[in-house]
C-alpha cells in the first residue's frame, strides 16, 4: 500500500523544493503520467499485479537480517538488522521502481523506454522489465561508466535494451540523465522517460519514491513482528536518493526513529571530488526540480565524483533536501575507502558482498556501531549486490584479492 | 514602443532571428559575428547563455557552450557583450538561458543588468509559466520582454494560458526534438500555427530545427518570424565565416522576402 501523506503539493513541491522546470513540450506527458498514476493508485487490478509481479518475479518480500558477526566485530550491543534488497532480482532495490513504472508505461499505450543508468543497476532493472513486459528499451549510459561497469553493459544487452554511450561531461549519470532527457523531448508520445531516482521534474520524486516505499513498509511490519517496536535508527546511502527515501518515508511521522543518509564523499569533502550534494550544495534547478545541487559560482553543474557510479550525481532528490531543511533526516558522508573497507568487513564477517553504493551506508554504521546502546535497533539498507563491482574493488585493493 | 515591439510594427515580410552562444568562438568574435549579421540582414538577435547541462540544445549548440565556458564566459561577460553591442547597433538583442545560472545570480540583478546594458528579451526555456511567477515580474518591472514557449504537444488550453503572458513575441518550437539541424521540417507546422492563432495577438517566431533558407522560407509563409541557431554556429565554427556567414544570410533573406504578400 502506498502511504497518504500530503507530499509532494500538486504543483509538487515538498516544502522549497520541487516542482517542474521542464521545457513545454515535456509537460503534457508529465501531465499524462500523474493521471495515468492515480488512476493506477486506486486501481485494483494494477496494484495486484504489481504485488505479484514483485513477489514472484522479482523476489520480495526481502529479508531482514540481523548482522551479528558484523555488529560483534564492531564491538556494538546493538542489534545491527540488514534490509536485504541485495537480494532482489537484478541485485539491487531498483527493481521495485521500475516494474511499478514499466506496468504504467504499459498502462498508458507507451511501447518504447528511454531511461538513463549510472552503476547500470537501474540500467539492468528497465531491460530486465521492458524483456518481460515486452517493450523497446534504450538506455543512456555515460562513457566512464560504461567502462567500469562492463559487466552490466553486457547484461542490458542480453536482455535486448540498446546502449547508447553518452560522451562529453564527466561521462557519468549527470550526462547521461541530460541524454535521456533530449531522447525524451524528441520521441515523448510514444516514450516513456523511466527516471530511476526520485529527481527530475514532477510527479517523477513522487511516483519513485512511492514504489520504493515498499522497503519502509515491509522493514515495519517485519520488526514489529519480530521486535514489537519500531527501530531506533535508519541508515541508507544516498546519492539520487531513491532506496533512502523507499526506507525512511513510511518512518518518516515516526519521530522517534532517527534517519541518516550517507553521502559520498569521494576523497574527502574538502577536496572538491565528492558527490556529497546535501552536505556540500546549494540550493537550485537541475534537472527539472528545486533541490540542492552542486554547482559553481556561476551555477553550472560540478562534476561529481565517488568511487561508486550509483552515487556519482551532483544532484539530489527534492524530498531529502525538504527532510534535510526541516531537520527529519541528518546527512553525512564517507570517503571512497571508507566505503571500499566496509565492501570488505561485511564480506568477510557476514559472508555478503555488498554494491559500493550500499557500503557507504555500512561504512557509516562501522563509525556509529561502538557507540550505540544494547538493545537499540538499527537498520541498514543493503540496497544492492557487490557482483557488479568486483573489477574497481579488486583494483583499489591492489592486488590484495 | 521598445526595440523588439517596433522591429515587429515595422516589417515586411517575416523576421529573421539569430542565435549564437556568447564567447563562441570567442567573446570578441560574438561582438563582431552580431554587427555582422546584423549588416548583412538579421532583424533580431538571441544571445545564449552557456551553461554546462543543456537539457534542450543539440550537439552543435552543446559543444558550442561548452567552448564557451572554457572561455570563461558567465552571466556578467554576457552582459558586457550586450553593452559592446549596444554601443554600436540598435538591434534587438534577446538572452536566451538556463534557469539556474540565471538564479544563482539574482534575478533582480540579473533584469537589471541586463536592461541597463540594452538587453531587451529573455528567453529561459526550462522555466514554464506556471514556475516563473518571481522572475516575469521581476523582467517586467525593468521593461525585459519574458517570452514563452509553445510546442506542437501543447495543448490549446495551455497555448491559451502561455500565450496571456509572453511578452515581444510567442515562441514557438517547430518540433518535438532539440535543437539542431534536420533534413527536413516536420509535418503539420501550418496546423500548428493554426491553433496558436486562435488564441495568440503578439507575434509569432518559430525555431528549432530549421537551417536551410528553403525550410526557412517554407516557415516564414506561416509566422513573423523564423529562427536560426545551429546552422549560424556551424558557419561560426569554420574560419572564413566573415564571408559564408553573410552569404547564407543574404541567401536566408532572399527566401523570407519571396514571402512578402
Amino acid at each position: 500500500m502506498v502511504p497518504d501523506i500530503m507530499i509532494p503539493d500538486e504543483k509538487g513541491y515538498f516544502g522549497n523544493f520541487g516542482g517542474r522546470f521542464v521545457p513545454e513540450v515535456l509537460a503534457p506527458a508529465l501531465d499524462e503520467l500523474i493521471r495515468a498514476y492515480e488512476e493506477a493508485k486506486n486501481d485494483n487490478a494494477f496494484q495486484l499485479e504489481l504485488d505479484r509481479l514483485l513477489k514472484e518475479w522479482a523476489g520480495r518480500p526481502t529479508p531482514l537480517y540481523e548482522a551479528v558477526n558484523f555488529a560483534d566485530a564492531l564491538g556494538s550491543k546493538a542489534r545491527i538488522l540488514l534490509k536485504r534488497e541485495d537480494l532482489l532480482h537484478t541485485g539491487a532495490h531498483k527493481i521495485n521502481n521500475v516494474l511499478g513504472q514499466g506496468l504504467l508505461a504499459a498502462k498508458m499505450g507507451k511501447r518504447r523506454i528511454v531511461a538513463e543508468t549510472g552503476a547500470g543497476q537501474h540500467g539492468v532493472a528497465v531491460a530486465a522489465v521492458c524483456a518481460m513486459l515486452k517493450l523497446e528499451c534504450v538506455i543512456h549510459m555515460g562513457e566512464k561508466d560504461m567502462a567500469r561497469q562492463a559487466p552490466n553493459v553486457a547484461r542490458m544487452r542480453l536482455l535486448g535494451a540498446e546502449v547508447k554511450p553518452v560522451g562529453g561531461g564527466s561521462g557519468t549519470l549527470k550526462e547521461a540523465v541530460n541524454e535521456a532527457f533530449r531522447d525524451w523531448v524528441a520521441s515523448v508520445k510514444e516514450t516513456h522517460y523511466l527516471l530511476g531516482s526520485v529527481v527530475g521534474p514532477h510527479p517523477f520524486p513522487m511516483i519513485v519514491r512511492d514504489f520504493q516505499s515498499v522497503i519502509g513498509e515491509e522493514v515495519k511490519r517485519q520488526i514489529i513482528a519480530r521486535y514489537d517496536r519500531l527501530p531506533d535508527y535508519l541508515i541508507a546511502c544516498v546519492g539520487g536518493g531513491s532506496n533512502s527515501i523507499g526506507l525512511f518515508y513510511p518512518f518518516v511521522e515516526e519521530q522517534t526513529v532517527k534517519m541518516i543518509g550517507v553521502e559520498a564523499g569521494g576523497q574527502g569533502l574538502e577536496s572538491g571530488r565528492h558527490a556529497a550534494t546535501l552536505n556540500m550544495g546549494r540550493t537550485g534547478v537541475f534537472h527539472g526540480s528545486r533541490s540542492f545541487l552542486l554547482q559553481d559560482a556561476d551555477g553550472n553543474i560540478s562534476t561529481a565524483h565517488s568511487v561508486s557510479a550509483g552515487l556519482d550525481y551532483p544532484g539530489v532528490g527534492p524530498e531529502h533536501s525538504y527532510l534535510k531543511e526541516s531537520g527529519r533526516a541528518h546527512y553525512t558522508a564517507v570517503m571512497d575507502d571508507e566505503a571500499l573497507q566496509a565492501v570488505e568487513f561485511l564480506s568477510l564477517t557476514e559472508g555478503i558482498i555488498p554494491a559500493l553504493e550500499s557500503a557507504h551506508a555500512l561504512a557509516y554504521t562501522m563509525k556509529l556501531a561502538p557507540s550505540l546502546r544494547e538493545g537499540e535497533i538499527v537498520v541498514v539498507n543493503l540496497s544492492g549486490r557487490g557482483d557488479k563491482d568486483m573489477e574497481i574493488i579488486r583494483e583499489q585493493m591492489e592486488g590484495k584479492i | 514602443m521598445n526595440r523588439l515591439n517596433s522591429v515587429f510594427a515595422d516589417k515586411a515580410g517575416a523576421l529573421f532571428i539569430a542565435y549564437l552562444t556568447v564567447g563562441y568562438p570567442s567573446l570578441e568574435e560574438t561582438v563582431e559575428a552580431v554587427l555582422l549579421l546584423e549588416k548583412s540582414g538579421a532583424d533580431i538577435i538571441e544571445l545564449g547563455i552557456p551553461f554546462s547541462d543543456p537539457l534542450v540544445d543539440g550537439i552543435t549548440i552543446q559543444q558550442a557552450g561548452t567552448k564557451a565556458l572554457q572561455n570563461g564566459v558567465n552571466i556578467n561577460r554576457c552582459i558586457e557583450a550586450v553593452r559592446l553591442i549596444r554601443e554600436k547597433s540598435d538591434i534587438p538583442l534577446i538572452f536566451m538561458g538556463y534557469y539556474n545560472p540565471i538564479l544563482q545570480y539574482g534575478p533582480e540583478a540579473f533584469c537589471a543588468n541586463s536592461f541597463s546594458a540594452g538587453a531587451d528579451g529573455l528567453i529561459i526555456p526550462d522555466l514554464p509559466p506556471e514556475e516563473a511567477g518571481l522572475l516575469e515580474e521581476t523582467a517586467l518591472q525593468h521593461g525585459l520582454d519574458l517570452i514563452y514557449l509553445i510546442a506542437p504537444s501543447t495543448p490549446d488550453e495551455k497555448i491559451k494560458y502561455v500565450a496571456s503572458r509572453s511578452r515581444g513575441f510567442l515562441y514557438l518550437v517547430s518540433v518535438e526534438g532539440v535543437t539542431g539541424v534536420r533534413e527536413n521540417l516536420p509535418p503539420g507546422l501550418q496546423e500548428f500555427v493554426e491553433r496558436v492563432k486562435k488564441y495568440a495577438v503578439q507575434p509569432l517566431c518559430m525555431g528549432f530545427g530549421i537551417s536551410t533558407p528553403e525550410q526557412a522560407g517554407q516557415v516564414a509563409r506561416l509566422v513573423d518570424g523564423v529562427i536560426i541557431g545551429s546552422n549560424i554556429i556551424r558557419h561560426l565554427s569554420d574560419e572564413n565565416w566573415r564571408t559564408s556567414l553573410p552569404a547564407y544570410v543574404h541567401e536566408l533573406k532572399s527566401f523570407l522576402r519571396i514571402q512578402e504578400p
